[in-house]
């Protein structure tokens, strides 16, 4: 169903121990210079908080910034608490600084895109876009 | 992925079901045509809920008072709708929603819905849909449900017309520039919160609002006095007082009978605001054919805006 007032609801989270928040701060930015609706949670937040903030908000996309090292418990218990809540049609996407055998299989195990350091600002917009598009409408 | 009809989502919203909420939600703010039934049939199952707005210039501390107050309300046995509404970027159409930063500690609740929407152009310090989405939100059985607008200025007053309960949020330090706001929003005020009384010039605020009050600018004979209530987030003072005071004043709506006069207004302003969309979705629509053929004549000066705008209604009456 195309609406011409839609916009791409994205949810920017910071998980657990983790109080790096300069980057995502700009990635929420870059994202709103795009045209998106961004909802940025603010530090510290639990793994089910980040999908209870998501379903509510009906967000298309959930960025999770990772720099603590914990990515391979944040990820994981961030997709089965959507598929818990039956709105795995939510996609996650991750950013920071992960190994890449980990990015490997963090992907296998369901998140869509991680884009790491280094990463153009475009570039970000651009995956953004094209995850939900290949979704499609919900 | 496919499409779920609204239809479909009526009946799971109205059980309560956060999915069903959220997708009407978003169909609310971007106007979707397919979910007007829907928000009808919704419309029908309204008029439980409290509806407070929460108002108040940027960084009086809104965010924190509505999550204070929600930690309140859920306190009292009761459940509670936020919908928080943050400015659009005029240029790129984006929005940095930030109210859930503060309400980090409602997260987990069931009994607690929050709601992010951004202005999108509109005016008066709601969001497009804010309406529709309150009206979901009281159908799906919230029994208050907070409107916290974007930080306003002098004259963003459209809450009021909204909610039947409006606080204001006052901070202190703003100096004279609260003097300023005082015409516009002083009016609307059920209950006024003075925040950060931590701080050492609160006193200063609370004294200006009580001689702006004793003034008497409201004249419109309703009993109700709005009261001045200092809050503190940081000692976790006056947020009790505050959800009395809105309890409170529902209680003199309902006692005094004007309540019902209350929902009239609301009711008026909605019906305004509806007809307003409409023609403006219709002149949109047409702008190809009519539209352009007027705005040719307006050019040459041939035709005012007014007349030209008088002409297109009469045919868009013609073409209904």
């Amino acid at each position: 169903m195309a609406d011409s007032n839609e916009r791409i609801r994205v949810l920017i989270a910071k998980v657990g121990l983790d109080g790096h928040d300069r980057g995502v701060k700009i990635v929420a930015r870059t994202l709103r210079d795009a045209g998106m609706d961004v909802i940025y949670t603010g530090l510290h937040r639990t793994p089910e908080e980040v999908v209870e903030a998501a379903v509510q908000e009906d967000v298309d996309v959930i960025g999770v910034s990772i720099l603590s090292g914990a990515h391979m418990t944040v990820f994981p218990k961030i997709l089965d608490a959507l598929r818990a809540r039956d709105a795995d049609d939510i996609l996650v996407v991750g950013g920071g600084v992960i190994p890449d055998d980990d990015c490997e299989a963090l992907k296998a195990r369901g998140v869509r895109e991680i884009l790491l350091q280094d990463t153009p600002p475009a570039e970000i917009v651009g995956m953004i876009r094209r995850v939900v598009a290949e979704r499609g409408a919900r | 992925m496919a499409y779920v009809a609204s239809a479909t989502l009526v009946p799971a919203a109205l059980a309560g079901d956060v999915r069903a909420i959220a997708r009407l939600l978003t169909r609310a703010e971007n106007g979707t045509p397919e979910a007007r039934a829907a928000f009808d049939a919704l419309f029908a199952k309204t008029g439980r809920a409290h509806v407070v707005g929460i108002t108040g210039v940027p960084g009086s501390g809104k965010s924190t008072l509505v999550a204070k107050l929600a930690a309140a309300i859920r306190a009292s046995g009761r459940t509670v709708a936020i919908v928080a509404i943050d400015p659009s970027s005029p240029f790129s159409g984006g929005a940095i929603l930030g109210d859930r930063i503060r309400m980090g500690e409602l997260g987990g609740d069931p009994g607690v819905f929050v709601r992010s929407m951004a202005t999108r152009g509109s005016l008066g310090g709601l969001a497009r849909g804010t309406l529709e989405a309150v009206d979901v939100l009281d159908a799906a059985g919230y029994d208050l449900v907070m409107i916290e607008t974007v930080g306003v200025g002098q004259d963003e007053v459209e809450v009021a017309r909204a909610a039947h309960t409006t606080v204001v949020v006052s901070a202190p330090g703003l100096g004279d520039d609260i003097q300023a706001i005082k015409a516009g929003v002083l009016e609307i005020a059920d209950v006024h919160v003075v925040s950060k009384c931590d701080r050492p010039d609160a006193n200063r605020t609370i004294a200006d609002l009580k001689n702006m009050l004793a003034l008497g600018l409201r004249t419109d004979g309703a009993a109700w006095r709005p009261p001045v209530i200092a809050t503190s987030a940081a000692r976790d003072e006056g947020i009790g007082e505050v959800l009395a005071a809105i309890d409170g004043h529902r209680g003199a709506l309902e006692a005094s009978g004007e309540i019902a006069a209350r929902r009239a207004a609301i009711d008026e302003r909605r019906l305004l605001r509806a007809g307003e969309e409409i023609l403006r979705d219709r002149f949109l629509h047409d702008r190809e054919s009519r539209v352009a053929a007027l705005l040719d004549r307006i050019a040459r000066r041939e035709l005012s805006p007014h007349t030209a705008a008088t002409r297109l209604i009469a045919e868009l009456g013609e073409h209904a």
